[in-house]
């Protein structure tokens, strides 16, 4: 099976003004299969809104590649690009700036099928309005401007313009961290139901471990630029095999007071992320890890199957033998 | 639906433009006297019976000249600013946009424009045209151009940074599809504050250089001229400023209302909602 969207060794760097290079992504292999959710968590900074907008084509790679469905990006140009960029969408965090002010909310979500000349205008009238009857607006609210809508208004709004062009692949950065609590369950309830509807191959991106256990099949967890754990949401969730991705999941609120402590032990991480400028040598993890010896100083871990369909990168983590191990005692 | 309700202000400019227009197309049949007919017994005369406005310092009928002055002042004016946005307002869009190389050749080429003095670039733009109202104005244009220019450049570079505009791109929308439905809505309220200034500069810049004699060639009564004329008998008739300055201050002041109501009805979050 073709993989919807790939990404091959994918370098990204920005050219800071007198400070050097920013590595935003660093060597980033992965694929997304068609039909899955694949939620990618890491903190700020740790080059995940780039990865994403990377992989629908608004950021060109400095390095690597960007397959869709295993064809290169990078050798479209022109309309041909323009018109295949349609089939993968961004859904952004700020859901206010992603519109137009100038702009109905009727208009901004007609505007991908003007933009495409599909069908006549009346019938691109009808079926913007039917989509965004869909994600539970009146024709009344489709008249209004972005500034009379409520946050979570404007991102039912988003949501509706992305899908107006049946994209392939859509990818939601932050697609709910600027919105209410109260409001982000109805807009991910909402999202998950037109998944299924619409078939969509997705790409979630969040700090929120919240979020995206409630979301993903898989679930990719990035540090500063590269992939550090990937696999099955519920494989990483409660098998975590980083200490990173330990140390995330034990930071997140425990539901029930009374058990917190009990269950678990917490695993702090002291400090702040590094500067992606100057990320550490070997293991860029090391600075902040629990287990750092000497060897993540100077050899970089390997990105390997520590499980089936279970990729880490730490020198610490199980390996094969250990998982067959576990697996039969 | 929204409710269009004309503030008072907009409404004595629109009205008092329309007047202008009325004036100005009617001027024969309204006009009490013959604008350029001078009578050297009855000059300088105050406002009275026979001369509603009085008299110039030629014996003419201020009124009347004011009259036929009216399309001449708002052909001159809104010449000037016609050329100045259909150059300026491209100009600026295009090296916003493009940016990079472009913008830095183009920036250059607004300041060395913009760093002669107004009135130094239009006599040499008259001189290599030629004297009369259109060359002149045509140098206003020109004169005013990049203000218009680098108003346009610097609202672009805003929009063209802004997620509705990369979300455009996400859908394939095509560079004129950009500029033409996202930039231009939002980089046009400055533009609309800068059309009304730039006409009200465009005004006194006739009167300057006709008062230099590139402009509105005597005898053709411009407002520009008859003030320049009055001032010169400022001390003997100071009431001969008082019909061209008064007309210049009206019609500059209802560009500027107009202006003001125009930058607010296009601008949706500034619009007050009816009843929904």
């Amino acid at each position: 099976m073709t993989a919807a969207v790939t990404a091959e060794d994918l370098q990204i760097r920005f050219r800071l003004r007198g400070q050097g290079t920013l590595r935003a992504v660093d060597g980033v292999s992965m694929a997304v299969q068609p039909r899955e959710t694949l939620g990618i968590i890491g903190e700020s900074g740790s080059g995940k809104s780039t990865l994403g907008r990377a992989l629908v084509g608004t950021t060109a790679p400095t390095a690597g590649r960007v397959l869709h469905d295993g064809k290169d990006l990078a050798a479209l140009r022109g309309a041909a690009r323009r018109a295949h960029r349609r089939d993968y969408q961004l859904v952004y965090q700020d859901p206010n700036a992603a519109l137009d002010p100038r702009m109905s909310v009727l208009q901004s979500v007609r505007e991908p099928l003007d933009i495409a000349k599909l069908g006549a205008r009346a019938d691109r009238e009808r079926k913007a309005l039917a989509l965004l009857d869909r994600m539970g607006l009146t024709a009344e609210q489709a008249g209004r401007y972005p500034h009379e809508l409520s946050g979570g208004q404007k991102q039912r709004v988003n949501i509706a313009r992305a899908l107006t062009v049946s994209p392939r692949f859509i990818v939601c950065d932050e697609m709910v961290a600027a919105l209410d609590v109260s409001i982000q369950a109805d807009i991910l309830n909402l999202f998950a139901e037109l998944r299924q509807e619409f078939g969509l191959t997705t790409l979630f991106i969040t700090h929120d471990i919240g979020v995206v256990t409630h979301v993903s099949d898989r679930i990719g967890v990035m540090y500063l630029g590269r992939l550090m754990e990937l696999g099955a949401a519920s494989a990483v969730t409660s098998q975590a095999l980083h200490p990173y991705t330990r140390a995330l999941l034990s930071a997140e609120p425990e539901f029930v007071p009374a058990q917190a402590g009990r269950t678990r032990r917490r695993v702090t991480l002291q400090g702040e992320i590094p500067s992606p400028l100057h990320p550490p040598s070997g293991c860029r993890f090391r600075t902040r890890c629990p287990l750092a010896a000497e060897r993540c100083a100077t050899e970089e871990p390997a990105w390997r199957e520590a499980r089936a369909g279970h990729f880490v990168a730490c020198h610490f983590a199980l390996n094969q033998e250990d998982a067959q191990r576990e697996a039969i005692s | 639906m929204t409710r269009w309700r004309l503030p008072v202000g907009a409404m004595l400019a629109l009205l008092f433009l329309g007047f202008l227009v009325v004036l100005s197309v009617a001027a024969r049949w309204i006009a009490p006297a013959s604008p350029i007919q001078q009578n050297l017994d009855d000059m300088m005369l105050g406002p009275g019976p026979g001369h509603l406005l009085g008299t110039d310092d030629l014996g003419r009928d201020v009124l009347s000249r004011l009259i036929y002055g009216a399309p001449v002042s708002l052909y001159a004016c809104s010449l000037a600013v016609g050329v100045a946005t259909i150059l300026g307002v491209p100009f600026g869009v295009l090296i916003g946009f493009v940016g990079g190389w472009a913008d830095e050749v183009g920036s250059r080429l607004l300041d060395a424009l913009l760093s002669f003095p107004a009135i130094v670039l239009a006599i040499g733009v008259t001189g290599a045209l030629g004297i009369g109202t259109t060359n002149a104005m045509l140098a206003v244009g020109l004169v005013l151009a990049p203000v218009m220019a680098r108003v346009v450049r610097a609202q672009t570079l805003v929009v063209r940074g802004s997620l509705f505009v990369e979300a455009a791109q996400g859908f394939g929308a095509g560079p004129l599809r950009v500029i033409v439905r996202h930039i231009l809505p939002n980089a046009i309220q400055p533009v609309i504050v800068q059309i009304t200034l730039a006409l009200a500069m465009a005004l006194l810049a006739e009167a300057s250089l006709s008062f230099l004699g590139l402009g509105v060639q005597p005898p053709q009564p411009s407002w520009g001229n008859m003030l320049a004329r009055a001032y010169g008998y400022m001390e003997i008739a100071p009431e001969q400023m008082y019909p061209p300055g008064l007309a210049i201050l009206l019609t500059a002041l209802s560009f500027n209302a107009l202006g003001e109501w125009l930058r607010v009805v296009l601008d949706p979050t500034m619009r007050k909602r009816g009843k929904s």
